[in-house]
């Protein structure tokens, strides 16, 4: 009798671009990420699904990636920080960001811009209420909210 | 004052003779940090990497009988494995900053024979993936013989307790009396003496988003590991290590670009990196650890548990207290590392923001079967300063006084900056009172009883709480010498390096490892208002790297000081730089003399006639690449600077304890008004200030941000996050699950005001400002007490108070009330 299935070839659309790779079925889709396709800015900050640094859009909705298999992304379309700005030209968000001073060390900010993309894009202008809503699931341990929730106000103004 | 939440933004444009300092130019850190491409320690890779994974002990205190990692090596994929008795073969114990018994503890980077708390690592185990590693560390097989675990200070002192380290002899690291003024006139003097029988500063940290880790390669030929990391006081941890490992120092090459916050958590990170040295020499191939957010909150650092008993404070009719005496018993978990240094850094401030003279400190640093400390943003102050408010504000209850008035009467005033303590610290300048009024204003203290009448209509009991601190930055190194007179530590250091390139390019390097702090745009603005450019002309490399050189013993960032020891460095090597173009230009220009020569627009040009002018990419290739016919004069030009920092400090005085230990005193007055919930205990805070001072400000968004976080920080600590140990030693909040750090729906909004006291001692006004956020700790306690006075007047002693606490407290006030007396004299 075969033993059970270890590896699985997982194909997907990463920022536009197709990728086809085998991996181990266990691998959860942040470290497919990070560690097989080099992408980086995607980052793990507490291997419980609390923190939402790993935030990426997976079919448009934001996913928090530690929390689903590399397997389970088979077939779907991926976005990460990187696909924000590909060309290297800011989005009307990120520039908030920087204008806001809404990242000190940066380690939450790939995941909070995906949250507040994903937000923006169902919603053109949300009451602070909802911004807060919205990156409920995003830790940040060092700007205390106020510069992040002010730069999702302003990018949506 | 103001009571926006976010400065105005200048964009840099060029303007002829506009300077940087003082604007808050959009940060040069974002644009990468905000495209992810950041480069943290674990987006590094290296070919033929191994995994570390760490084996971790599941008892909080066992002796280990036997480590058998035979089936983990055997396993597929498995490069290697390291153990307890190799890493006592192969290195020395780190060295211990305490006489003894402390200095009797043996520390190695692996448990050598015994487990002293949960989680600390008994094997290590390399693999081709993070998974297998994990995997392979299941197979490593050890057997413990649980022993009595001491979870609590106080029971660390007890006659009968189980002793951790039997070559210490005691549980005790450190103990001494601080004895300063005179506390025995001080009692004949007062009307009245308020006795505390017992509070308790809890446990928790900083807990940075980044979880800490390192990728470490051995060169055989050299002898040296390069380790890229997110160590935040490479220098300190250095002088750990090469001992430990038996290497010098430039062996150990460490290399940092961003990391994911520090807030001092990132300090006591060379058990770890020891263990990874030897593994990558083992095994002959690059390892990297990184590691998972459960062992994060379980075995790597927390913040200093302190526990105070039977505090004294006299006090006159009028509200004048004279000073208080307490026994502090500080908790540093089962391992020493950074301290006792915890139990001399509160000294720092002493008396508080208060006139108080006569201080008597009996302190005690023990070791538990719980997690190690590390510094923690605030470190030791704010377990100080924790307990300075709850005396101003207990006594103020007690004596049935106005906590705004009792402050303004024991604040040091003004008029009186700067201001020696007791105990010899100067604090350089500062204006706590009108810091206080404005708070006070923001949160608008004159409604306030009108606010708590109509909460009381909806069942809510409203109070106001204030909070007081300093934050001390810039260390004099020299008070080590208080706890250990044969240390060899005083002064502090901190380095950059600045040079004109052959292109034009200015660039710097600085000796900081920053975590957030904003320091390649502050170090910008300076450089481009020193030279004449800017902020955009002025390349300040990311990171540190010793092998850049521009680094000294106490080089990091950590202990407010970049504003004075960074900047100082970077505003010395500037000048340097500026003096030496001058000389160029002169000489090139035919000038004579250099102050014929300024330095504006990228050129150095002639004073008089700025159309007589060199660029700065000339200056730049003439000294580097065109050199020939230069006279002798201009010979010790390099165009590539270095400036040590050091600021000017005495080594305090052993016998009396007395001295100046830090150079700068940034304030915080925080005032926080909370709504508690009669039935359930939640406390809700529904108005909060926080009034900074930290001098003159370089970049004020910055600073601003720097009084956001730690706010969060001190309002999560406050009421939600606390690593809670059962009997055992089990660490029951392991992850952000059970330790709850603030999230956007529990952050109330912040309204924030400043004054700017320049420093008289520092060379640009500013001080240190990063760890100002304790104040939200008094704060909150502050304000929950004056909430609950109608509810039987309960005492709020414990920094830590969730909603279950308060509930407590309103249940049986008289429980609390026990701890505190008055005594009529």
């Amino acid at each position: 009798m075969p033993g059970p299935v270890t590896s699985q070839v997982v194909a997907l659309e990463i920022n536009g671009e197709q990728v086809e790779l085998e991996v181990p079925t266990r691998r959860l889709l942040v470290h497919f990420i990070r560690d097989d396709l080099g992408l980086t800015g995607t980052h793990v900050g507490c291997d419980t699904g609390n923190c939402g640094a790993c935030t990426i859009h997976v079919n448009g909705e934001p996913v928090k990636s530690c929390m689903m298999l590399a397997v389970q992304a088979h077939g779907s379309k991926i976005a990460t920080v990187e696909g924000l700005a590909p060309d290297g030209e800011l989005t009307t968000l990120q520039r908030a960001f920087n204008e806001h001073h809404a990242l000190q060390c940066g380690y939450c900010t790939p995941g909070m811009l995906m949250s507040a993309a994903a937000l923006l894009e169902r919603n053109p202008s949300p009451s602070e209420e909802e911004v807060r809503v919205a990156i409920q699931g995003n830790i940040c341990r060092c700007t205390g909210y106020v510069n992040i929730v002010e730069a999702i106000k302003e990018a949506a103004r | 004052m103001s009571e926006t939440t976010t400065a105005p933004v200048t964009t840099p444009v060029v303007v002829p003779g506009k300077t940087w300092v003082g604007d808050s130019i959009p940060r040069k850190e974002d644009k990468r940090l905000v495209q992810g491409q950041g480069v943290f320690f674990d987006d590094v890779r290296r070919h033929g990497m191994g995994y570390v994974h760490f084996v971790r002990s599941p008892y909080a205190h066992a002796a280990i009988t036997r480590i058998d990692v035979s089936k983990a090596a055997a396993l597929e994929g498995v490069y290697g494995t390291l153990i307890g008795e190799e890493v006592a073969a192969l290195t020395d114990p780190f060295f211990e900053l305490s006489v003894p018994p402390g200095a009797h503890i043996k520390d190695y980077a692996l448990a050598v024979g015994k487990v002293r708390f949960q989680g600390e690592p008994v094997a290590a185990v390399v693999a081709t993936t993070r998974e297998l590693a994990r995997d392979a560390a299941d197979l490593v097989e050890v057997d413990y013989e649980p022993l009595t675990a001491i979870v609590d200070g106080e029971q660390a002192l007890t006659e009968d307790a189980a002793i951790l380290h039997e070559e210490a002899g005691s549980n005790v690291v450190w103990e001494g009396q601080f004895d300063w003024g005179d506390f025995d006139s001080a009692l004949a003097e007062a009307d009245k003496v308020i006795k505390i029988e017992r509070l308790h500063f809890h446990r928790f940290s900083s807990t940075p988003l980044e979880c800490s880790g390192c990728v470490v390669e051995y060169d055989k030929g050299t002898a040296q590991w390069t380790i890229v990391c997110n160590h935040q006081m490479p220098g300190v941890g250095a002088i750990w290590m090469g001992p430990a490992l038996r290497c010098g120092i430039d062996k150990l090459r460490f290399v940092t670009q961003d990391i994911g916050g520090g807030f001092g958590n990132k300090i006591c990170l060379h058990p770890y990196y020891v263990a990874c040295c030897l593994l990558a020499r083992k095994l002959n191939r690059p390892v990297q650890w990184t590691e998972w957010r459960s062992d994060q909150h379980m075995a790597n650092a927390h913040g200093n548990e302190r526990t105070f008993l039977d505090v004294v404070v006299p006090v006159k009719a009028d509200g004048t207290m004279l000073g208080f005496s307490v026994k502090a018993i500080d908790d540093c978990g089962a391992f020493p590392r950074y301290e006792p240094l915890g139990a001399i850094i509160w000294a720092q401030v002493t008396p508080g923001c208060y006139r108080w003279e006569n201080i008597k400190v009996d302190f005690t640093q023990v070791v538990t079967n719980k997690s190690p400390v590390s510094p923690n943003r605030g470190y030791s102050r704010m377990q100080h300063l924790w307990l300075t408010e709850r005396i101003v504000d207990i006594v103020a209850s007690e004596l049935d006084l106005d906590p705004v008035e009792v402050r303004k009467k024991n604040y040091i005033r003004t008029e009186e900056m700067p201001y020696t303590t007791p105990n010899g610290c100067v604090y350089d300048s500062g204006d706590y009172a009108r810091c206080l009024d404005q708070a006070l204003s923001l949160v608008d203290y004159s409604g306030v009883e009108a606010r708590r009448a109509e909460a009381e209509s909806r069942g809510k009991l409203l109070g106001l709480g204030i909070g007081s601190t300093l934050d001390s930055g810039t260390n004099n190194f020299g008070q080590s010498q208080l706890i250990n007179p044969d240390l060899q530590f005083s002064g502090n250091n901190e380095v950059a390096t600045v040079k004109l390139d052959i292109f034009g390019e200015l660039v710097v390097t600085l000796g900081t490892v920053p975590q957030g702090q904003g320091h390649e745009t502050t170090t910008a603005q300076l450089v481009a208002d020193l030279l004449g450019v800017t902020p955009d002309d002025v390349y300040v490399r990311p990171g540190h790297d010793s092998f850049w050189n521009s680094h000294a013993g106490f080089s990091g960032t950590y202990a407010s000081q970049f504003a004075v020891t960074g900047l100082g460095a970077v505003k010395g090597a500037t000048e340097m730089l500026a003096s030496q173009i001058k000389r160029l230009a002169a000489v090139i220009l035919g000038a004579g003399d250099p102050e014929a020569i300024e330095l504006a627009e990228g050129h150095a040009r002639l004073r008089d006639n700025p159309e007589v002018a060199l660029p700065f990419m000339a200056c730049g290739a003439i000294i580097n690449a065109n050199n020939a016919g230069l006279p002798a004069e201009l010979d010790d030009v390099t165009l590539n600077c270095r400036y040590v920092f050091r600021p000017h400090f005495d080594v305090p005085d052993k016998e009396k304890k007395y001295g100046n230990l830090t150079l700068t005193y940034a304030t915080q007055i925080h005032a926080c008004v909370v709504e508690i919930d009669r039935e359930t205990g939640v406390v809700e805070i529904v108005d909060y200030a926080a009034v900074d001072d930290c001098g003159n400000r370089i970049h004020p968004q910055i600073v601003e941000g720097q009084v956001h976080g730690a706010t969060a920080q001190a309002l999560g600590a406050a009421l939600h996050e606390a690593f809670v140990y059962d009997e055992d030693g089990n660490l029951l909040t392991p992850n952000f699950y059970d330790y709850h750090v603030p999230h956007a729906l529990d952050m109330p909004p912040l309204k924030t005001g400043y004054i700017e006291s320049a420093s008289p001692f520092t060379s640009l006004g500013t001080k240190g400002m990063g760890e100002g956020g304790g104040a939200g700790i008094h704060a909150v306690c502050a304000a929950i007490q004056n909430a609950l006075r109608p509810v039987g007047k309960p005492v709020v002693s414990g920094s830590w108070n969730p909603y279950h606490r308060v509930w407590e407290l309103m249940r049986d006030p008289e429980e609390s009330r026990k701890l505190v007396s008055v005594t009529d004299l």
